[in-house]
């Protein structure tokens, strides 16, 4: 079991239902080895019972797991090469801190426990809280101790089921560089579970945004960001903008959109599809605004509106235009050294670069979407 | 100064309560330490040690009291491994007629002892069995172990099935998820399911008496001797029962005290 095979994660068409409820729905993907991959998705979305799968607490419906050449669908826990840092921390009550991390090692008869358990308590900076049981911690040093249990194993894959969730944000970006250091110097697969996006987007290589049991997306952060694959990732990812449009078909490198009478041009290599209903889709900060009237940069695209509602926050003013149709647009206006201020019911036209912009698929009846306006500054923003 | 009236009320009812609960016990421990001035008597007269010395003093006490503690141990031993068995079975696995079951071990504790005690003689009887130490035994075991699994049920209810799946995670076979979490953070639950058992098979009076036959039972000697005058070792044994108990409570709690705080 200690001996490391060269070996991918692979979840082929993993189906999970309990009773009528499909939790996971069909799911396929690949954790290159070595990789840090995060797992993104709204509450309830089958995050955790596809990590519990591939940890063995839960049997897939239907479908295959294999690490490497070895298929573990149906081997039992204590089985697999696989740790888990709960979502829930789950420590033993009753053993204290130091008999909780070694306990993996116990189980397997490893020699110097003491040795190792220290230094792994050292690296979660949790050095002389041995003999503390978890009841006498606080959750962010439970969670530590969570991680120190399941790291000291150097397991193959290791799993985090939002593993920095109670932690202060100080701690948090430490903890997130500390994690990101011991997966590139052990070399271990991490599936990290996350709400929270600027966490996946730093610390992985490769992102998964699940929706309902499904994929909807997997690629590396800014290839997710720069050119979401659906409305739901635009949104969840990041804030968007999305107007409802019917695509007309391709004519030469473009896309050709109508929107509200209006024409518009994607790059069809920026397009998901070229008939229909479509979202037009930029992201706040590739939108620019100027007083209505005032000349728009060559081949920018455009839409004119009414500033309802501006936000200063520092490194960006977030605005919110209101376009002809009633829906809204916003806007984050980077304060460089001669932004100036757009008051409220100022006319303006907002425009971007049609590189920017991105072409999704649309059900039909579906009206423009923006996601909400923030106030906190320190995000891109986070969805849903 | 609503309040203030409040909380004294509920202070002076409660420690009413209290002396009410105490005051028997407080009399039989004074009892013990008296020579009564005949055998009908339950004054004080005067004080001795002789009940606590010469324990054994009255004809067949020390036997019957021997045979319930007997009786006692045997009864939890077999109680509480079924009991804890049965907790586990429903607790842990679905299966058919699994609500069914749940609702069936209280019926136990809700049938009155004479029904139980007069149907278990017919039973006996019916299968030919010598009233007796089996027959007793038997009859105790069976109600003993409801309030087993009632017991050891609540305390695997409390505890996160989840640990036992980080266990598991972390290397551990069944069995040793069985023997390093489950049972360590169970084990309070069957001992105190244990502890009670033995206290309901020592004092069982009722369906003893329906299946004894003719052995005689700590309680059943103390009905027999009330005939006569209860000799005041009966006091000893009492107050003694109190003492253990107490000191049985007194000892759990330090510990948990402790291990809340050190380890
Ligand atoms: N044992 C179970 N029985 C029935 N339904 C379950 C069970 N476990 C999970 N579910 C359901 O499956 C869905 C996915 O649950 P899961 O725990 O995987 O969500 P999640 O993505 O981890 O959510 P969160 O971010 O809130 O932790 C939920 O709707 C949940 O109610
Ligand atoms: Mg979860």
């Amino acid at each position: 079991m200690t001996t490391p095979e060269t070996g991918d994660l692979r979840i082929t068409n993993v189906t999970k239902r309990f009773g009528e409820f499909t939790a996971v729905d069909d799911l396929s993907l690949t954790v290159p080895q070595g990789a840090f991959f995060a797992l993104l998705g709204a509450s309830g979305c089958g995050k955790t019972t596809t990590l519990r799968m591939v940890a063995g607490l839960e049997e897939p419906t239907t479908g295959e797991i294999r690490l490497g050449d070895r298929d573990i669908t149906r081997l039992r826990p204590y089985q697999r090469p696989v740790n888990t840092v709960f979502q829930s921390y789950a420590l033993f009550p009753h053993l204290d801190v130091f008999e909780n991390v070694a306990f993996g090692l116990r189980r397997r008869k490893l020699r110097q426990v003491k040795e190792q358990v220290d230094k792994m308590l050292e690296l979660v900076q949790l050095g002389g809280f041995g003999k503390r049981k978890p009841a006498e911690l606080s959750g962010g040093q439970q969670q530590r101790v969570a991680l120190a249990r399941a790291l000291i194993n150097h397991p193959q894959v290791l799993l985090l089921d939002e593993p920095l969730g109670a932690l202060d944000l100080k701690l948090r970006r430490q903890m997130q560089i500390e994690l990101k250091r011991i997966q590139t110097e052990v070399g271990i697969t991490f599936v990290h579970v996350t709400h929270d996006q600027e966490e996946a987007m730093t610390m992985a290589d490769t992102v998964a945004v699940m929706n309902a049991g499904k994929i909807e997306q997997l690629g590396r952060p800014a290839e997710i960001y720069e050119y979401p694959a659906t409305a739901f990732v635009a949104n969840f990812l990041g804030q968007s903008n999305l107007l409802a449009g019917e695509a007309a078909g391709r004519s030469g490198d473009v896309v050709q959109v109508a929107a509200y009478e209006q024409r518009f041009a994607v790059p069809a290599v920026r397009s998901r599809t070229d008939r229909g209903p479509v979202f037009l889709g930029v992201r706040p900060e590739k939108l620019a605004l100027v007083p209505a009237g005032a000349a728009v940069p060559a081949g920018h695209q455009f839409v004119a509106g009414v500033v309802t509602d501006s936000s200063y926050v520092g490194v960006s003013t977030q605005y919110l235009v209101r376009t002809g149709w009633g829906t809204e647009l916003a806007v984050f206006a980077p304060n460089g050294g001669d932004a100036t201020q757009l008051a409220v019911g100022s006319q303006v036209t907002a425009h971007w670069n049609p590189h920017h912009a991105f072409l999704l698929e649309r059900a039909p009846g579906e009206g423009d979407q923006t996601t909400p306006l923030l106030d906190s500054p320190d995000t891109v923003g986070v969805g849903s | 100064m609503r309040r203030w009236l409040a909380d004294h009320w509920v202070m002076t009812v409660g420690l009413m309560v209290l002396l009410y609960l105490f005051l028997p016990i407080a009399v039989v421990a004074g009892l013990s330490f008296n020579r009564p001035s005949n055998r009908l008597s339950y004054d004080f007269n005067a004080f001795t040690t002789d009940n606590w010395t010469n324990l054994c003093g009255p004809a067949d006490l020390c036997d019957a009291v021997g045979r319930s503690a007997w009786i006692g141990l045997l009864s939890t031993l077999f109680a509480t491994i079924l009991g804890t068995l049965m907790a586990f079975a429903l607790a842990r696995h679905r299966f058919r007629g699994r609500s069914l079951t749940n609702l069936l071990i209280f019926l136990p504790m809700a049938t009155p002892e004479l029904v139980m005690g007069t149907s278990l003689l017919a039973l006996f009887t019916a299968g030919g069995l010598q009233l007796g130490f089996v027959t007793i035994l038997i009859a105790h075991v069976m109600f003993c172990v409801s309030f087993v699994v009632v017991t050891v049920k609540a305390r695997l209810a409390g505890m996160d099935a989840r640990l036992e799946e980080a266990a598991m995670d972390l290397y551990a076979t069944p069995f040793q998820t069985f023997r390093r979490i489950t049972l360590p953070l169970v084990l309070p639950g069957i001992v105190a399911a244990a502890l009670l058992a033995f206290s309901l098979s020592f004092d069982d009076f009722i369906i003893t008496n329906f299946n004894s036959g003719n052995t005689v039972t700590f309680p059943m000697y103390v009905w027999g001797a009330n005939q006569r005058g209860i000799p005041p070792q009966v006091n000893v044994i009492g107050t003694a029962m109190f003492a253990i108990a107490l000191l049985l409570v007194l000892a759990t709690n330090v510990r948990r005290r402790r291990g809340a705080r050190v380890a």
